[in-house]
């Protein structure tokens, strides 16, 4: 494990809900430094927490209290502006249902980051090839993601994550909707892409022995809070 | 988003719900072109109004009478003076027609008299009519046609006057009249020239009765500036030169006499002055009050005129804007009900690092297509209806025996106008929806099925 400013650092962070006359603590006072080029796993069961704290650290969310530094930079001091530009630059994002765009080809779902970015429109091609090569799916690309298997898409989903060259990439149960043996390809991908680019991964699993196979590190929530913290064996040999 | 990602973006999102979108879009089109099409009737009928105004020479003639005229038998209302006032002789007219903006200056020969047809009499109003009076609307449509020449001996019937001498009007044309009148003969006696200084009352005339053949070659509507500046509307119009030349005894002759005028002096009762064009009016009517005359003119109506044109034009684009307002309804709901159904995208692109201006923008811009499209079809929708309501009603006037009109104009400042008046009210309705998809939280909307 790189032994570097940490790339993203959570400290006393917690995200309170109002729920009619009841408060929600869905991130309860948790303190978490995630090494650059790290691949942590947040464990939990189903409202543990986990999914908000994922969003939090993409600055799709704001915490209630406690801060969140990326890259050594507080979250709670940019501007909805800057935060997006954050998410743009820093954030790449993949979902357990791949959230593609359904109207669009492969090669225009990966495009949409570069558009985002204001990429001029003759370098766009050889981003989108590049990242289509790193997720190794460079036929069909004139499909639409329903053409396509649920593996494949979530290959699309991790080349429109990787066209932007981000430095954190944050992966929401990215194998809940693939059956066992495609959701392990997927992770030995992203592991792959975690070791040959140095980008930190952090990924939200309710998969045990998977993320024991792949991540550097475990972090298991339950009830907002975090329960423990482990290091695998087996993901850091890999 | 740079401006051509943005704009192919929102024209896919367009093109995703193309019925619904098209639909909206057409809504805007009807807007735009019941807007169009009422102030394109606007337009028209201004231009229609104005354009047979200024041919009737209502709003371009003055009237210009000595200050000690009569009109319509009143005495006008001035301190007389010792001086007596300046006649409106050979001399005056020349003056006036060096005046600036001056197209011509003709005198009102206008005089009542006895009409001979088939041996029965006939009283009735003569006027005689400058070669000019040829190019005002009331010719246009008339039976038979315009005077052959300046000073020809034919006569223009008014058409109540021809059904008061033929049962039918039509057959009247190429039959001849019999105009009697009352001629002014100098007296032989008559003293010498500079009677207007009021030392000598010698000039006085006789009246002798004469008699002219006139042949009948037209029918018209009405008499060109009928009722104005004169003794009742003209029935019987015949050439001002040959109406000159008869040396009719008029209404001012015998008031002249005692003033102590000369009758063999060319004095003529009032002169017709009119103008370049109808905004010369004003000005030039001053100009001739300096001279020390009386002038009239309707330019008092023509500002009222004005007046009515822009109150009629404002109504008509309030009423035509109705059917725009309806239609940006439309497009406020189609942008939230695509808001609904995006809701999810919005997530995605919110994820994936779109600002929440790049989310406005792009509402934004499917609101202003929708609103250039609307507006192109609708110009072309109220131009058509413009055209079909003009057809209709010349369809209509044709039955009528009347003249076709040009009641439609769709000038290009219509156009533009009608094309930014959709676009701004298509952004004002993408505002709402604009600012609503920015603001969705992205943590919602990803989790939204």
């Amino acid at each position: 494990m790189p032994q570097t400013q940490p790339a993203v650092q959570l400290e006393h962070i917690s995200r309170h809900y109002q729920m009619g006359e009841t408060r929600v603590r869905a991130v309860d006072d948790v303190s978490l430094s995630i090494a650059s080029g790290e691949y942590l796993a947040l464990l939990g069961s189903s409202g543990s927490g986990k999914s908000t704290l994922l969003n939090l650290m993409a600055g799709l969310d704001r915490p209630t209290s406690g801060a969140i530094l990326a890259n050594g930079r507080s979250l709670a001091e940019l501007s909805p502006l800057e935060l997006a530009r954050y998410r743009r630059d820093t954030i790449g994002m993949i979902f357990q249902s791949f959230n593609l765009l359904p109207r669009m080809t492969l090669e225009e779902n990966i495009e949409l980051p570069l558009r985002l970015a204001e990429v001029d429109r003759s370098e766009r091609p050889g981003r989108v090839r590049e990242a289509l090569e790193r997720v190794r799916l460079t036929h069909r690309v004139g499909h639409r993601p329903a053409e396509l298997s649920g593996g494949e898409q979530q290959r699309v989903a991790i080349a429109r994550a990787l066209v932007n060259r981000p430095k954190i990439l944050l992966a929401d149960e990215p194998t809940g909707n693939l059956d066992s043996a495609t959701g392990e390809t997927i992770l030995a991908l992203l592991r792959e892409l975690q070791a040959h680019l140095g980008m930190t991964i952090v990924m939200v699993t309710h998969e045990r022995p998977l993320a024991e196979r792949y991540a550097d590190r475990l972090a298991t929530m339950g009830d907002g809070k975090l329960l423990s913290l482990s290091t695998s064996t087996q993901g850091a040999v890999q | 988003m740079k401006p051509q990602d943005l704009t192919d973006l929102a024209l896919r999102n367009l093109r995703e719900a193309i019925l619904r979108n098209a639909l909206t879009t057409l809504g805007v089109a009807v807007g735009v072109a019941s807007l169009v099409a009422m102030l394109s009737l606007g337009v028209g009928l201004q231009e229609l109004a104005s354009k047979r105004l200024s041919q009737s020479g209502l709003f371009d003639t003055i009237l210009v009478t000595p200050k000690n005229n009569f009109r319509m038998g009143r005495p006008q209302r001035e301190v007389v003076s010792d001086t007596p006032a300046r006649a409106l002789d050979e001399n005056a007219r020349h003056e006036l027609e060096k005046l600036p903006n001056v197209l011509e200056v003709y005198p009102q020969v206008r005089f009542y008299t006895e009409v001979r047809f088939s041996n029965k009499p006939y009283s009735t109003v003569v006027a005689g009519m400058p070669e000019s009076s040829q190019n005002s609307g009331a010719f246009d449509g008339m039976q038979g046609h315009f005077f052959t020449s300046p000073n020809a001996d034919e006569a223009i019937l008014q058409i109540e006057f021809a059904k008061d001498l033929s049962t039918n009007p039509a057959s009247l044309i190429g039959q001849d009249l019999i105009l009697r009148y009352a001629e002014r003969q100098a007296l032989p006696t008559a003293a010498s020239d500079g009677s207007s200084d009021g030392g000598d009352n010698s000039g006085g005339f006789s009246v002798v009765p004469k008699e002219l053949h006139l042949k009948i070659i037209g029918i018209v509507e009405t008499e060109p500036a009928a009722g104005y500046g004169g003794v009742g509307n003209a029935r019987l119009l015949i050439p001002l030169a040959t109406a000159s030349t008869l040396r009719a005894a008029q209404v001012n002759d015998l008031r002249d006499i005692v003033r102590g005028s000369n009758a063999n002096k060319a004095v003529y009762g009032s002169l017709s002055v009119r103008a370049k064009k109808p905004s010369q009016v004003e000005s030039l009517e001053a100009a001739i009050k300096n001279l020390g005359f009386n002038a009239f003119s309707l330019l008092d109506a023509s500002k009222s005129l004005r007046t009515f044109f822009s109150v009629f034009d404002l109504l008509l684009g309030i009423f035509g804007s109705l059917a725009l307002a309806v239609a940006t309804l439309g497009i406020v709901n189609t942008l939230v009900m695509a808001i609904l159904e995006r809701r999810r995208e919005i997530g995605v692109l919110k994820a994936l690092g779109a600002a929440e201006s790049d989310v406005q923008q792009l509402f934004f811009v499917e609101a202003g297509v929708m609103g250039i499209l609307g507006g192109i079809f609708g110009v072309g929708f109220g131009w058509m209806l413009g055209r079909a309501i003009s057809f209709g009603t010349n369809v209509y006037l044709k039955r009528q025996n009347l003249n076709p009109i040009e009641l439609s104009s769709v000038p290009w400042w219509l156009v533009i106008l009608a094309l930014v008046f959709a676009v701004v009210v298509s952004l004002l309705a993408g505002l709402y929806p604009a600012s609503r998809a920015a603001k969705l939280n992205p943590v919602d909307a990803l989790r939204y099925e």
